[in-house]
Parts: structure tokens; C-alpha cells; sequence
């Protein structure tokens, strides 16, 4: 398949608008200290095309820069840049998908997605119900082979895969190439993982109104590591199938179930705990697309979430069968969508955060302005002695 | 539930009062003008506050005693202030970096743009609405009822004592909500009257229809002229202000910051005609910067149009409206409105009397012109490579300084006695520390000191009997 660089280069309005903000943004730089975005911007005059979508990308919706702008609405400037960033976030997921093929999938991704799970979900229902109920109480495998596990779901897991590092790519090639070194991804990393851009500037977040609280913060934190340790289980599991010898069902010592079932606890409140946020968000800085992209994606993990603590704690009674069955249809249809939703904002946010880490690196801030002194006194940065 | 202290405004100066006249456990209402969206007068568009300090602390990158403060102060007023009041707001200006950061405001080294301020001004990290944003919520958490979109229309003194205000609040069918409002102090914290054009001819005549103000609309002075007519004293003249020369696109209020330009020193500025009127390189221009605004309002339909060329268009600020382009000096002139042949005369006048010499806008280069009246001083380089760029430059108003004598207890005096329980704070009174002139972020200062003084002494004057005599 080829890429189609034309849809990635796509003039569109939320780009448009992005770059129209940011100009503003770069005459007035009050927000400088509030996250990467305002730096990121400063390097730069031009804020459109694929920079829009850098910056877009860059920005963590923290809404800090909304209440603390004097050109927010009704200012007829109307700046709002977490409601642009937004807008022209999940449209650049869209544009950078690969393969480049059906739009709808993030027009109406909400619905997309709820009828994935259900038709995944039904699916497995169907596949395997009455299976396993000879099988020893909480054997997994009983219900469905640990082979034809593998051969269902590592497809979709390496297509997923695929199609997100195609993205990636398309999405870094459209803000001008650039070399990564370790040290910018060490740092990027450092940044995602502390979430560092999703503090207000150190306040904290704006949700509900002007003011500040660290929750949308923790609850990210908590599904973010949830996420990790339920991934860090599976992976367990398979390592230990494959190289330990060791096939499952496994004690509550082994590491599938010492790292799934906090990583489950966590992934469940921290899911349930943004879906509450995503309520009280202040309809200022709601986005003006309805894709319901995010909504989609948070409701999908906390299913993720709930079912494998479900089964957990009921794999030995008669409903683990069912349970296994909703479960892994949620699971297949998280990474079918994987590509095609919100998931992708982890990944495109890293691979910003290494372009910003790289320029701040590379650049020290250009004194691109008018001479400066204070009077009686030369503050020069980087001027010679003054001559007489 | 009745209101000792009734504080008019809704930006720093009126928060600072509210915050502290509660904290001394009165019971306080502020009315703002301006609805909740855009609440908060000029301080929200502000960026810092000019800080006195013995030392650097992190942040601020090293020490500002309070005697430079008052030689800047001094320098840039020419000795128009009260020495009395101003040696107070800047030895009181020390504590206002504590006093703020109590209140949930937060700092930050100076802005990309601004690095001459960073040893001197107290940056706030998001700007000055994330600084009211802050005051606001401390204000909240306090007890102090706040009103937005509700105005003073009125104000009952006897004799330089506050009995009670008449406040507006929007409209009920056909008149506007109106509520006597008896207080046992009242707090003018209102700001200047920059957005009430009919005033500034006062002082400007016609030309004032072609200002831009560049802050809020509220700031109209009714709270002022009723305290005048009530027979306050008045400090300053109708004339002064700050000043400066910004974009004539900007809108004709609340353009904020954005509209600076930093063009200047780089080409040359011409009016209406095409000609050109001042010493582009006299100075840096953030020392300049304050002039221009004077300069251009003397102007023929109060309009100053910089030409530069290709060589300097990255070296300043960012505009936030783009420049207009051509690739000829004519063709230039036909986009901005001038006679082609004018400009091109004086541009081809200025190129001749270029010296030639090493360009370096860092410092005082030596490049000039020479034959050339009024001369360019520095930074004098031909204007010859296309694509040529023109900015339009127009007055921005910033805040007047016309106001209430107050003295250091932020009492209003009238006839030269203290109100027992009337009070001034910021821009309605800036006018004692600035005579004329102005220093970055002294704005802030004044509002600050004095918003805490007249807040502390409003909850103290409850004490005070109807009778009782001014301290
Ligand atoms: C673009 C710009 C940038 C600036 N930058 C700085 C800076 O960086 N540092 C600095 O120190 N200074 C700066 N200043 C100056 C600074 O804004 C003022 O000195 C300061 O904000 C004054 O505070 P204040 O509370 O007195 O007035 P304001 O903040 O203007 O508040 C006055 C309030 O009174 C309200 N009001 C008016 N009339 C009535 C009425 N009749 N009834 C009820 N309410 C009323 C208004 O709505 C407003 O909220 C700047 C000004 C502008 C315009
Ligand atoms: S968001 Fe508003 S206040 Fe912040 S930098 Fe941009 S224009 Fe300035
Ligand atoms: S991360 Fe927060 S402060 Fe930064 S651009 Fe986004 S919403 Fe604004």
C-alpha cells in the first residue's frame, strides 16, 4: 500500500484555526510557563500545516491557558486553544491513519466503536458458548485453546501495530523530519510518563471552571498504569506459557495475577474516575466535533477493566464461560480500534514531546525582537559591551 | 445580610482590598462593571508587577532596592509624584510578592520577548487573568460576594462621608435593576476613565476618536466623576496617561498586549503625508516605546505608518496582525493609503543619508543618517530590499492618571481632609505616584499597596462612629 501524503498535507479549517490562534498566542505569550505548546510555538512563525498538528498533539488539554486567557469568548480575538488543540487532534488522527481508507471510522467513532465491542462481544458469545463447561473450574483454556487464543488475536494485535507506527510516522514526517536521538526520547518519555504537560503550569487541571484540581491528572495516572500492569500480566502470561513452561490458570503469587489484578482495580477506577471528569467539563472546552472519540475510548477500557476483574473473581463459577466471552470480545475490538480512535493520543503525544524535546535542545529561544535594556543598565543577553 | 465595606471595580486594586477588609473580618461586597467573562478591568491583561527586593530569589534574577526604584520612578515622572506616597508604594511594593503568592497567585522568570524586566518585574505564570483568577478565588473562598455586571451609578456623601452607593445591574424590562446599597465604607477601586472618549477630549480634542484603548471598556470613570462632583480632590491632569504607538488595526478596546509593535527602530515611520516625523533610532525601544503613542497622536488623523524591508522582518516581536507586503516602495504606498511619490521621496531621501556603518540592534550601532532632519540616530540601513512591509501605527491609550487624592492611608481626601471611610486604590489614584511618565509594572504596584492598604483601613473604619473624626 502507498502512502497518500496529500491527505496528511490537507489544509483544513481546525488547522486553520490552530494557526490563527497561535499567531495571536506568539504576539502575547502570557501562557508561556503553562505547558510545551507555548515554547514550541515561540520557536516559530508559522504555525500552519504539519505544525498545527505538532502543536495540536503537543498540547495535553489541561485548559489552563482557557481561563487564563484575556482573548478568550466573548473577546472577539476568541482564543481557546484546549477547544482548537482538540478539534485538530482528533481530526489529525483521522488524517494520519493508515491505511488512509474509511473516514467514518473517526466521523461517528463513538459509535463505531460501542458497535464494534457489541459485535465483537456477541461474536465470542456465540463461538464459545457451551465450551468448556467439562473443563476444571477457572480454566481459560477449557473455553477456548490457548492456540486458537493466539491465532485470533495476534493477527489483529501486529495489524494494530502496524497501522499505529504508520501513522506515527506519516504524523512526523508532516512537521518536517527530524533525527531522534536517545536523549530527546529519554526525555520525552519523561515527560509522558509524569504527565508533566497536564499540571496547569503546576496549578493543576481546569475541568469544571477556573478552578484548579490535580484529579483529571490522578485518574489519567491510574489508567495509564492500569493499563500498563493488565498489559504487563498478559505479557507475563505469555512468557511463562512459552518460555516457563508454565501454562495458566496460575496462583494469585504468579505475575499474571499479581500485576493484573491491581493494574485491573486501577484501570477500572482510573477509567471510571475520567468518565465522571469528562461530565463536569466546563462546555467551553468541549470540542466542536461529536465524534465522541474520547468517550469511546475511556468506556472501552473501563469495560476492559471490569470484565478482567469479573473474571478474576468469578472464574470459578458457572459464569466465568460468558464473562471470558465478553471479555475477550472487548479485548479484540480494543486493539481492531486501536488504530482508528483516542488510543492513538498516547502515541502521537510521545512522538510530539520528542520533537519538542529535540528543539529545546537544538534551540536556544532566538532573541527574534526588539533591543532590550533597562535603564542605566545594559541587560544584553548575549550582546557585546555596549560601545560608547 | 448588610455590607460594611462596599468596594467598586473588579481588578487587582478592588480584589487586593476585598481580600484584605475580609481578612480583618469585614463583611464585603465588590460590584463589577464587566460581566463574569470578561471581569477583572485591565489587570487582566497584565503580565507583571515592579517588585522591590534585596535579593534575586530564582525567579527574579537579582537584587532592586528600593532607593533605584524610586531614582527610576523619579527619572521617568521628572519629579511629578508625591515623594511621601511614592516612597511608601515602593517600600511596601516588597511585600507584595509574598502577600500575592498567599493568595494562590504563581510566578514565573520574565516572558520570551521581555528579558530586560526579569530582574526587576514579578512575571505571573499565566498572565494577569490567571492572577485575578487567583484573587477571585481566594476572594470567594473568603466570604466576599461577588457581582458581576453590576455598576455604581451613584454615590451619596455627605461631607466626605460615605452613606451609600446606587448600583445597576442589568435590566428589568424597561429600567435597570438599581439598588441602594448603604455600606459603612466604601472602596473606589474602579480603575482610570481611558474607555470614556467623551472625557479624554477633554484633554485631547477630536483626536481622541482615533485612540485605541487598549484595555477594558468598563473603565468609563463614572465612580470617578461622582466622587469629583461630590467634591473629592483631583490629582493630575486630564492629559496624562500612558502612551504608546500600536497597531492601527487593533480594535478600539481591549486590544491587550497583542497589539504592540516593536517595528520601530528598524525602518522608518511615516504619517499621512508620507512624511517622517521623529528620530526612529533615538533609543532601545522599550525606553522609547512609551513616546510614540504622544508622537503619533500629533499626527494629521492621528496615523504613523513603519516602512521596513526584508533585512530586519525577523528581528522583533512577532505582530499579531500581519504586515501589509509589496515589492515596491509605490506599490506599498497604494496599499496603505499614501501618495506613492511621497513615500517614495522619502524613503529615496533616508537611503542617501544612510552612513554606512555595522548594523547591530543589540546596542547603540553606528549606524546613522547624516543631512537628514529629523535624523535617524541608529539603526539607520537603507530601505531597499524587497519584499517591502508596512505596520500602521495608532494611540493606544493604556490608563489615565487623572484621579482621586488619596493620602497614605488610601483615604480620599476632600478639600485636604480624610475621609473617614472613603478609600481609593489603583488607577483611580495612580495619578499621586504617577505624575507623568510611567515603569513597567509599577501599574500593578500601585494597586496592589494601595488595594491592601485601603481594604485593612475600610474594615478598620467600621470602628468609627457616624461622627467620629478622620484619623
Ligand atoms: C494592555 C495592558 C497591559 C498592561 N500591562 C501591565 C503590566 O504588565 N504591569 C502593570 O503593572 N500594569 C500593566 N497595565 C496597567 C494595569 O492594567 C493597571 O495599572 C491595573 O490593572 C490597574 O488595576 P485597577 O484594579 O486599578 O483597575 P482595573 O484592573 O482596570 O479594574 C477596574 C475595574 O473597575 C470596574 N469598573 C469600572 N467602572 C465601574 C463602576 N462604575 N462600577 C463598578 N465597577 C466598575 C471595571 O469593570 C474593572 O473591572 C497594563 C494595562 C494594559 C491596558
Ligand atoms: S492563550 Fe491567550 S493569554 Fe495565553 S498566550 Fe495565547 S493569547 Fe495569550
Ligand atoms: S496543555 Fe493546557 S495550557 Fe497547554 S495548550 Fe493545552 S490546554 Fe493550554
Amino acid at each position: 500500500m502507498t502512502d497518500t501524503p496529500d491527505l496528511a498535507a490537507l489544509a483544513t479549517a481546525s488547522r486553520a484555526e490552530v494557526a490563527r490562534q497561535m499567531q495571536i498566542c506568539n504576539a502575547c505569550r502570557y501562557c508561556e510557563g503553562l505547558c510545551a505548546v507555548f515554547p514550541a510555538m515561540e520557536l516559530r512563525r508559522d504555525h500552519a500545516g504539519g505544525t498545527a498538528d505538532y502543536l495540536a498533539n503537543l498540547c495535553h488539554n489541561c485548559g489552563a491557558c482557557h481561563y487564563d486567557c484575556q482573548y478568550a469568548p466573548p473577546h472577539p480575538f476568541a482564543v481557546n486553544v484546549p477547544a482548537a488543540m482538540a478539534d485538530l487532534r482528533e481530526e489529525s488522527y483521522a488524517r494520519f491513519a493508515w491505511p488512509s481508507g474509511p473516514a467514518m471510522l473517526f466521523r461517528r467513532n463513538g459509535a463505531v466503536v460501542a458497535v464494534l465491542v457489541s459485535v465483537a462481544v456477541a461474536a465470542f458469545l456465540f463461538a464459545l458458548a457451551g465450551r468448556g463447561e467439562g473443563g476444571a473450574a477457572g480454566d481459560f483454556y477449557a473455553v477456548m485453546p490457548h492456540g486458537a487464543m493466539v491465532a485470533v488475536f495476534l493477527p489483529v494485535f501486529a495489524f494494530a501495530l502496524l497501522a499505529i507506527a504508520m501513522g506515527v510516522r506519516r504524523f512526523w514526517r508532516a512537521a518536517g523530519p527530524l533525527p531522534i536521538t536517545l536523549g530527546d526520547l529519554r526525555a520525552a518519555m519523561g515527560d509522558a510518563i509524569l504527565l508533566r504537560n497536564l499540571s496547569g503550569g503546576g496549578m493543576g487541571c481546569m475541568t469544571a471552571g477556573e478552578r484548579p484540581d490535580p484529579w483529571r491528572r490522578r485518574f489519567h495516572h491510574w489508567t495509564f498504569w492500569g493499563f500498563a500492569l493488565c498489559f504487563a500480566s498478559t505479557a507475563s502470561g505469555t512468557v511463562l506459557h512459552y518460555f516457563a513452561d508454565w501454562p495458566a490458570p496460575y496462583p494469585w503469587y504468579a505475575p499474571p495475577k499479581i500485576l493484573g489484578v491491581p493494574g485491573g482495580l486501577l484501570l477500572t477506577a482510573g477509567a471510571a474516575g475520567l468518565i465522571a471528569q469528562r461530565a463536569r467539563r466546563d462546555p467551553a472546552l468541549r470540542m466542536a466535533s461529536d465524534a465522541r472519540m474520547g468517550a469511546a475510548f475511556t468506556w472501552t477500557l473501563l469495560l476492559l477493566g471490569v470484565t478482567g476483574l469479573a473474571l478474576y473473581w468469578l472464574r470459578a463459577t458457572p459464569v466465568m464461560g460468558p464473562l471470558l466471552a465478553v471479555h475477550l470480545g472487548t479485548v479484540f475490538a480494543f486493539f481492531l480500534t486501536m488504530p482508528y480512535g483516542k488510543f492513538v493520543h498516547g502515541i502521537y503525544r510521545t512522538a510530539a514531546l520528542v520533537r519538542h524535546a529535540h528543539e529545546q535542545r537544538q534551540s536556544r529561544v532566538p532573541e527574534a525582537e526588539a533591543p532590550v535594556e533597562t535603564p542605566g543598565r545594559a541587560v544584553n543577553p548575549g550582546a557585546g559591551p555596549a560601545r560608547p | 445580610m448588610s455590607v460594611d465595606v462596599l468596594i467598586a471595580g473588579g481588578g487587582n486594586a478592588a480584589l487586593c482590598a476585598a481580600i484584605c477588609a475580609a481578612r480583618a473580618g469585614a463583611h464585603v461586597r465588590v460590584v463589577e462593571a464587566a460581566p463574569k467573562a470578561m471581569r477583572g478591568g485591565n489587570t487582566r491583561h497584565t503580565r507583571n508587577c515592579r517588585v522591590a527586593h534585596d535579593a534575586g530569589n530564582g525567579i527574579l534574577t537579582g537584587p532592586y532596592p528600593v532607593d533605584e526604584y524610586m531614582d527610576d520612578l523619579l527619572r521617568v515622572t521628572d519629579g511629578n509624584t508625591d515623594p511621601e506616597l511614592a516612597r511608601l508604594t515602593l517600600e511596601r511594593s516588597a511585600e507584595i510578592w509574598d502577600f500575592l503568592e498567599a493568595q494562590g497567585v504563581r510566578f514565573q522568570p520574565s516572558l520570551g520577548g521581555t528579558l530586560s524586566l526579569g530582574r526587576t518585574n514579578a512575571f505571573f505564570l499565566g498572565g494577569g487573568r490567571s492572577m485575578l483568577n487567583a484573587l477571585c478565588r481566594m476572594a470567594e473562598d473568603l466570604g466576599v460576594d461577588l457581582r458581576y455586571g453590576t455598576r455604581v451609578t451613584g454615590i451619596e456623601i455627605e461631607d466626605g462621608f460615605f452613606l451609600s452607593a446606587t448600583t445597576e445591574a442589568g435590566w428589568e424590562g424597561h429600567a435597570p435593576v438599581r439598588e441602594r446599597v448603604p455600606a459603612r465604607a466604601f472602596v473606589a477601586a474602579s480603575g482610570g476613565f481611558e474607555a470614556n472618549i467623551d472625557w479624554l477630549r477633554e484633554g485631547w480634542g477630536d483626536a481622541a476618536a482615533n485612540f485605541r484603548i487598549r484595555g477594558t471598556p468598563y473603565n468609563t470613570g463614572g465612580v470617578l466623576r461622582t466622587m469629583l462632583d461630590a467634591g473629592a480632590d483631583r490629582v493630575g491632569t486630564v492629559d496624562q496617561c500612558h502612551a504608546v504607538a500600536v497597531d492601527g488595526r487593533a480594535p478600539q478596546f481591549d486590544g491587550g498586549i497583542v497589539t504592540r509593535l516593536d517595528c520601530v527602530p528598524f525602518g522608518i515611520v511615516v504619517n499621512r503625508d508620507g512624511t517622517r516625523f521623529h528620530d526612529e533610532g533615538e533609543e532601545f525601544w522599550p525606553k522609547r516605546y512609551a513616546i510614540w503613542g504622544r508622537l503619533v497622536a500629533a499626527q494629521p488623523d492621528q496615523v504613523g505608518h513603519v516602512v521596513i524591508d526584508a533585512k530586519p522582518a525577523d528581528l522583533f516581536m512577532p505582530s499579531v496582525f500581519p504586515p501589509e507586503v509589496a515589492d515596491t516602495i509605490e506599490g506599498l504606498a497604494r496599499k496603505i493609503g499614501l501618495d506613492p511619490a511621497a513615500l517614495r521621496a522619502t524613503v529615496d531621501a533616508f537611503n542617501a543619508a544612510c552612513l554606512p556603518g555595522r548594523f547591530d540592534h543589540t546596542i547603540h550601532d553606528d549606524c546613522r543618517t547624516e543631512g537628514l532632519s529629523p535624523p535617524k540616530t541608529h539603526w539607520a540601513r537603507p530601505i531597499t530590499d524587497p519584499p517591502f512591509r508596512a505596520y500602521t501605527l495608532r494611540p493606544g491609550i493604556t490608563f489615565t492618571y487623572m484621579g482621586l487624592r488619596v493620602n497614605r492611608d488610601a483615604r480620599v481626601l476632600f478639600g485636604g481632609a480624610p475621609s473617614p471611610n472613603i478609600f481609593a486604590a489603583g488607577e483611580i489614584m495612580a495619578g499621586n505616584v504617577l505624575g507623568q511618565g510611567y515603569l513597567a509594572g509599577i501599574g500593578m504596584t500601585i494597586g496592589t499597596v494601595f488595594g491592601r492598604i485601603a481594604g485593612t483601613q475600610a474594615a478598620g473604619a467600621l470602628r468609627n462612629a457616624r461622627d467620629g473624626v478622620a484619623s
